[in-house]
């Protein structure tokens, strides 16, 4: 398991691996949200904290057509597959490489771009939090898309069309957490909310996605 | 007869051919029946009921809206426990009536959301709120969508019956969740539901019978319907089947 | 380890392509499966490594014991020779990857990007994988596609020795290998399509 997280993370780094598109996506949303809405801080801190949710929402989706397609397309998930390793643990480490690839990222670059939309003060840790919270989910949740869709040539736009749906929850409460914690409101709720999203995608969507990619591969 | 019985001569149709020759028979009653509570229902509700005192004659749109509501939600719970037989059992019509099924549903959750507009308009002055009840049929038309999309992507039926099936199971846990979370979004205006069997009723009786009767009609036509494109989708599927026959070469 | 085959009926595309297939692979042989374009050799591969459930019969002998070769080698272009075989080591248990390197000449390759490869140096070292895997039956789906003749004699040197350690291979290959084994013809297997008449339902 080890060896295919640490494939996984080597690719990503080297050369086409993808590595930083999410966030270099995530920047250019951010510095475009003000040319499109105006330069008026209070209005920015209003609508920073899910602007930056939305944000890395939509770039962690981005990255999602590649997360099974690569593998399908040269062979590798056959013989993952024939493997004496379970489809669920492929799963899981797959979505922990493209959270540790593009949700980390987005988690920590989060802040800096915060001061960009001028982010209140009490904002920041909230924000950080909610993503770092939240960001696994997405990954899970994605990697289930990316397994429905990984045998269809044109699958990229189906698969936005299927994961977006089921971000719906995680935005909400991750987005409401930043929200609120920008403007010093009690964030325990949605925060336990974000939390139990999260656990419950992590703890059952791999087995989902294992007998989706069962079927996939037949 | 036990009901083991029973439930073992239900199976019977989930062959093909028996299910065939049943709904062909059944269909023209459920035809005609869908028809008769529609035609008795609407012109009931619209010209032989009374105006509300409040809300004037905009409230008869409820014999559209109540009974869309209803089933664009219903639908996707009968998609649920057909995915559901087929991820068990394997029965074929049972996963192409849940792909039979899809489409009315989206027609239905499109009816829903036009006839609540309309309604919205005059009485909370806003075609559109994000009012969590709204909202939450905005996320399960777009959860029909990306069902609908996904069984017309994939070449393969029994593949398309196993992935969509599994969707159709994870997005009604996500759909669940999601309308948790829009309630904890936004507390909104819409009112609570306008039909309850307690005795505390919210509509008075003289609209409630009418309704009734709509809600019947628009069951009648989901079922007739539901079956009528079932028949539609196995013979599709036989057609596929037969081509894929000649291509082994028989 | 045997693999036996009894009854064995498969589907491609929920269409029956071969039935009534039955054999038994032992313990250093290996079985040579031949038959004309499209009639189902590849999916009767993965059928028998498991990535699809056969319509009916029994496998016996295949769970954890294949190691399958297919079309695609799963090599990937941005990992060296080493990274890669290195890989697909630790996923079946770290064993030495060197006679895996030795077999099939690959140690002058060692460090180079596996997209630098060519088509046949890369089909070399997709079937060096299965020295790595440990596994005692190989199935092998075309493995000498894109070879040249000394890769040939090197991949059925590799064959001999698996067999000789009591390994077993089944392989689809229209070529001869110059191997001691027996020929499994699947052609007369080809799966009759039921009569129009018994057509109740399954769509089979």
């Amino acid at each position: 398991m080890i060896a295919l997280l640490m494939r996984d993370l080597k690719l990503a780094f080297r050369a086409g691996g993808g590595f930083g598109l999410g966030l270099a996506f995530f920047l250019i949303v951010t510095v475009l949200v003000p040319f499109s809405v105006g330069p008026q801080s209070s209005l920015l801190a209003t609508i920073s904290p899910g602007v930056l949710w939305l944000g890395a929402l939509l770039a962690c989706l981005l990255s999602l057509d590649r997360l099974l397609a690569l593998d399908w397309e040269d062979g590798s998930l056959d013989l993952l597959a024939t493997a004496p390793l379970p489809l669920e643990a492929v799963v899981t480490i797959k979505a922990l490489a493209h959270w540790i690839t593009t949700g980390l990222p987005l988690v920590l670059a989060a802040p800096v771009l915060g001061v960009l939309l001028n982010l209140p003060q009490p904002g920041f840790v909230w924000l950080v939090v909610s993503l770092a919270l939240g960001t696994p989910a997405l990954s899970v949740i994605g990697t289930f898309g990316a397994a429905l869709t990984v045998g269809l040539k044109r699958g990229g736009l189906l698969l936005s069309l299927l994961v977006l749906p089921l971000y719906v929850p995680t935005l909400i409460f991750g987005a409401e957490v930043a929200r609120r914690g920008a403007i010093s409101m009690e964030t325990n709720t949605p925060l336990l909310m974000l939390a139990g999203i999260t656990a419950g995608a992590v703890a059952l969507l791999p087995f989902a996605s294992a007998a989706v990619l069962r079927v996939n591969l037949r | 007869m036990s009901i083991s019985a029973k439930a073992n001569r239900l199976w019977a149709y989930a062959n093909p051919k028996k299910f065939l020759e049943t709904t062909e028979k059944a269909l023209p009653f459920f035809w005609v029946a869908a028809a008769l509570c529609l035609v008795v229902g609407l012109v009931w509700g619209f010209f032989f009921t009374p105006d509300d005192y409040r809300q004037g004659s905009t409230v008869k749109i409820i014999y559209l809206h109540v009974p869309s509501a209803l089933m664009a939600i219903n639908i996707w719970f009968m998609m649920l426990v057909t995915s559901l037989v087929w991820l068990v059992r394997r029965h074929h019509v049972s996963a192409l009536a849940a792909r039979a099924a899809a489409p009315v549903g989206v027609v239905m959750t499109l009816i829903a959301l036009a006839t609540g507009a309309i309604w919205g308009q005059p009485m909370w002055g806003t075609w559109w709120a994000w009012d969590p009840r709204l909202t939450s049929f905005l996320i399960l038309f777009l959860f029909y969508l990306g069902y609908i999309a996904l069984w017309e992507a994939i070449e393969n039926p029994d593949t398309a019956a196993d992935l969509t099936s599994v969707l159709c199971l994870v997005g009604s846990v996500f759909a669940i969740l999601s309308r948790y979370a829009v309630n904890f979004w936004n507390q909104g205006l819409h009112q609570g539901a306008s039909l309850s069997l307690d005795k505390e009723e919210n509509v008075a009786d003289v609209f409630w019978v009418p309704l009734l009767v709509c809600i019947a009609g628009f069951v009648l036509l989901f079922v007739a319907l539901v079956l009528y494109r079932t028949g539609t989708e196995i013979r599709a599927r036989r057609i596929k089947a037969l081509q894929a026959r000649e291509r082994v070469g028989a | 380890m045997t693999l036996e085959v009894s009854d064995l009926s498969i589907t491609r595309g929920g269409v029956p392509v071969l039935q009534g297939l039955g054999f038994a692979l032992r313990p250093g042989h290996a079985l040579v499966v031949r038959g004309p374009n499209g009639i189902g050799k590849t999916t009767l591969l993965r059928t028998l490594a498991g990535l699809q459930p056969p319509l009916s019969g029994r496998i016996e002998g295949a769970d954890e014991t294949i190691a399958y070769a297919g079309h695609s080698d799963g090599i990937k272009p941005t990992l060296t020779v080493i990274e890669n075989l290195t890989f697909w080591a630790r996923v079946f248990g770290a064993r030495s990857i060197q006679p895996a390197l030795d077999a099939f000449d690959l140690n002058d390759l060692a460090e180079r990007h596996a997209g630098n490869l060519s088509a046949g140096q890369k089909r070399r070292l997709g079937l060096s994988r299965l020295l790595v895997t440990g596994r005692p039956i190989w199935m092998l789906d075309e493995p000498t596609v894109s070879l040249d003749v000394s890769a040939v004699a090197m991949f059925a040197d590799a064959v001999r020795a698996h067999l000789g350690q009591g390994g077993s291979a089944l392989i689809a290959t229209h070529i001869d290998l110059g191997l001691d084994a027996e020929i499994l013809d699947v052609g007369p297997f080809k799966a009759r399509p039921r009569e129009i008449e018994d057509f109740d339902g399954d769509f089979l």
